[in-house]
């Protein structure tokens, strides 16, 4: 009862990275409100997937195991989350920001009246007092999130609806796991208990996953470019630094929509954050959503023509400058200077 | 063929990609006034899948169904301009500082009051970015939902075949009908303003917009109702209050922070050949690059 819940993703038989990294800001809640880890697979073949998720600090898994449950359908893992949160009650239920937890949130959060906030980029406890209502309440979850055109920073609470729910973007919270042994119970749920033959009504008739072919989470050197770059063209120049300093190619939401380059490798709030050693971030002016993505990186370049760009502000280097100019020669040093 | 009555839920959403200087006031707070209104982005893809299915299907209605302020209306007429048939404009200061759930909800109840097959909505609105309001719709109807739709394959035997982009990857799925769909940016384009559907809906109002028209324009308003733009209070609708706006909200903002930016120090430099060696060498030495 009132413990915290982390919903997680499978994807052939591998728990999501997004889970393990919410799993382990669960268990640092968990810690803080003095309460139980809780966590919910729903899916085929579950028999071992206590193995990944248990090391995170769970101390009670819950497990639907059914063919019909794997892939993921809206109805069915909703109805399952559903009830299962009806029994057990949560005080916090976490989702990630993904293709199934944005479809699956809202749905859950309607059925049982309690809030959701999407995209979180941080989760903090705190209090809160209602003066109108003279209430004073505890250990709120804090579901920090930018809002309004990355102008301002959001905290929304959940003072009186339960669960508190809250989806939060791969990358966002770092993973680690807290003991490989550590002692947690396994709960199978009688799945027939959960769904009808109703929920199945939608029918998935092809599906085509394929791994993400760019890996610029993980790349040491980010070089990233925004509108400023003015054209898909231009982008070419970012591909070039890249590859001679070995680093992956990024960029800022309005690059994106410009059609400039692949969504894919958008860095920031509803794209993916990433920590590089090196973000070099070109011709972007550094909205609060793509900051969100990329401040924690060791060290920061900033190549743009304004001297007043916000990006500056959280620059190691600023390079006030035209990036078709200022790129081409990065490039020609390094090759001049290396072998 | 009877055709599909299709309502398609379209937002009204200031222009968060284009915010300005001026956008935000001395105090930190947002000035709505110097942020154009525009229809939201993904409400047109959720459109032009409306309409698509109005051109295969004879008979096809498609209606556009809006919560917000009186402006909203201008959506309304957006979409008409484009091929819909005709819109409902949920408006009332008892909607005012609704969350997710108490929009569904205030939505969910003025659909019950109309005969729909399909209902369309944006996969999300850019002013929040939530992604909610759709499948919390689809759960307050009791409806089967299908979210990030890219395309319809085919609706035959009271089933819909459509194809969904998710992060990594494709599905096609089959859904019964009646059924709640969001439809995704990579979504085909909404298709441009009709000039014939301009000319034949521009005069088209909500009762609001009438009050101060001219007896000329009575006359046309009264004997043409396609100008007829439906205005629904919350008198028009079932609701109990306490799910409505504000109370009927379970997220509140508890703060709202101004972004303030420690500036960092900084070493600034310029495009010279001079600056780019020196900063390329200063990589080097720190084992950044190289
Ligand atoms: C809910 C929400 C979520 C969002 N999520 C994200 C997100 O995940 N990631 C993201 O990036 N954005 C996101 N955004 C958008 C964000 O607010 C900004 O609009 C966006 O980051 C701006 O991109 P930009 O810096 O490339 O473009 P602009 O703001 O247009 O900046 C272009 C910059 O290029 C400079 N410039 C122009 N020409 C040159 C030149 N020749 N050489 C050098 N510099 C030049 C200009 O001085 C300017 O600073 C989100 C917005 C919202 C509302
Ligand atoms: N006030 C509203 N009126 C009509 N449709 C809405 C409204 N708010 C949201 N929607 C629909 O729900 C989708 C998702 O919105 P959101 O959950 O706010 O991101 C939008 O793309 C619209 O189709």
């Amino acid at each position: 009862m009132n413990n915290i819940f982390v919903y997680c993703e499978i994807e052939d038989s591998q728990v999501a990275e997004v889970s393990q990294e919410l799993l382990t800001k669960g268990r640092s809640l968990a810690n803080e409100l003095n309460c139980k880890l809780e966590a919910i697979v729903i899916g085929n073949k579950l028999e071992g997937i206590e193995k990944q998720i248990l090391p995170y600090g769970v101390d009670i898994l819950y497990t639907a195991d059914d063919e019909r449950l794997y892939p993921y359908r809206t109805e069915p893992h909703t109805a399952v989350v559903v009830k299962l949160f009806e029994e057990q009650k949560p005080q916090i239920a976490l989702l990630g920001a993904t293709s199934i937890g944005r479809d699956l949130g809202p749905r859950v959060s309607s059925a049982l009246h309690s809030g959701l906030t999407a995209d979180c980029t941080s989760l903090l406890i705190g209090s809160h007092e209602d003066k109108k209502q003279g209430k004073k309440y505890e250990n709120l979850l804090y579901q920090i999130r930018p809002a309004f055109g990355g102008n301002i920073i959001a905290t929304i609470i959940n003072p009186d609806c339960r669960p508190q729910m809250a989806t939060v973007r791969e990358g966002v919270m770092k993973k680690s796991v807290l003991d490989t042994k550590y002692k947690g119970q396994v709960v199978k749920l009688d799945v027939g208990k959960y769904v009808e033959d109703d929920d199945f009504a939608v029918e998935i008739i092809e599906r085509h996953m394929e791994k993400s072919k760019v890996n610029i989470k993980g790349a040491p050197i980010v070089v990233s470019g925004g509108y400023g770059m003015g054209s898909k063209e231009n982008f070419q120049l970012l591909y070039e630094l890249a590859d001679v300093l070995g680093g992956e190619v990024g960029a800022s939401r309005a690059a994106v929509d410009a059609g400039y380059v692949d969504h894919e490798r958008q860095v920031g709030q509803t794209g993916v954050t990433v920590r590089p050693k090196l973000y070099i971030a070109c011709g972007i002016s550094g909205q609060v959503q793509h900051r969100a993505g990329m401040e924690e990186s060791a060290q920061i370049i900033a190549i743009n023509t304004d001297p007043e760009a916000p990006i500056n502000s959280i620059a190691d280097f600023v390079i006030t400058g035209n990036v078709a100019e200022v790129i081409p020669k990065m490039i020609k040093y390094y090759r001049t200077n290396t072998k | 063929m009877k055709g599909y009555k299709i309502i398609v839920l379209a937002k009204q959403v200031p222009d968060t990609r284009n915010v300005g200087k001026d956008a935000m006031k001395a105090d930190g707070t947002v000035n709505r006034a110097a942020l154009p209104a525009i229809f939201n982005p993904e409400d047109l893809n959720a459109l032009e899948q409306a309409l698509r299915i109005k051109d295969d299907f004879p008979g096809t209605t498609v209606t556009i169904l809006t919560m917000g302020p009186g402006r909203a209306a201008e959506i309304i007429r957006e979409g008409m301009f484009r091929g819909a048939d005709d819109g409902i404009l949920l408006t009332d200061r008892a909607f005012a500082g609704s969350d997710t759930l108490a929009t569904s909800y205030a939505i969910s109840q003025a659909l019950k009051k109309i005969d729909y097959d399909i209902i369309i909505a944006g996969r999300q609105a850019i002013d929040g970015d939530t992604a909610q309001v759709g499948p919390q719709v689809a759960e307050k109807l009791n409806l089967p939902q299908v979210t990030y739709v890219e395309g319809i394959r085919q609706i035959e035997k009271g089933r819909i075949i459509l194809k969904r982009r998710l992060e990594r990857g494709v599905e096609t799925v089959s859904c019964p009908i009646p059924m709640v769909m969001t439809v995704n940016a990579s979504a085909p384009a909404c298709r441009a303003r009709n000039a014939k559907l301009l000319m034949k809906y521009k005069h088209a109002k909500t009762i609001t917009e009438l009050q101060n028209a001219d007896e000329d324009y009575l006359h046309l308003y009264n004997n043409r109702p396609f100008l007829n733009i439906r205005e629904w209070t919350v008198n028009d609708i079932e609701s109990n209050p306490a799910e409505l706006g504000l109370a009927g909200s379970p997220t509140k903002v508890k703060k709202i922070e101004n972004v303030v930016l420690q500036a960092k120090e900084a070493k600034v430099l310029t495009s010279s050949d001079n600056d780019i060696e020196q900063l390329m060498k200063e990589l080097f030495e720190s084992h950044t690059i190289g």
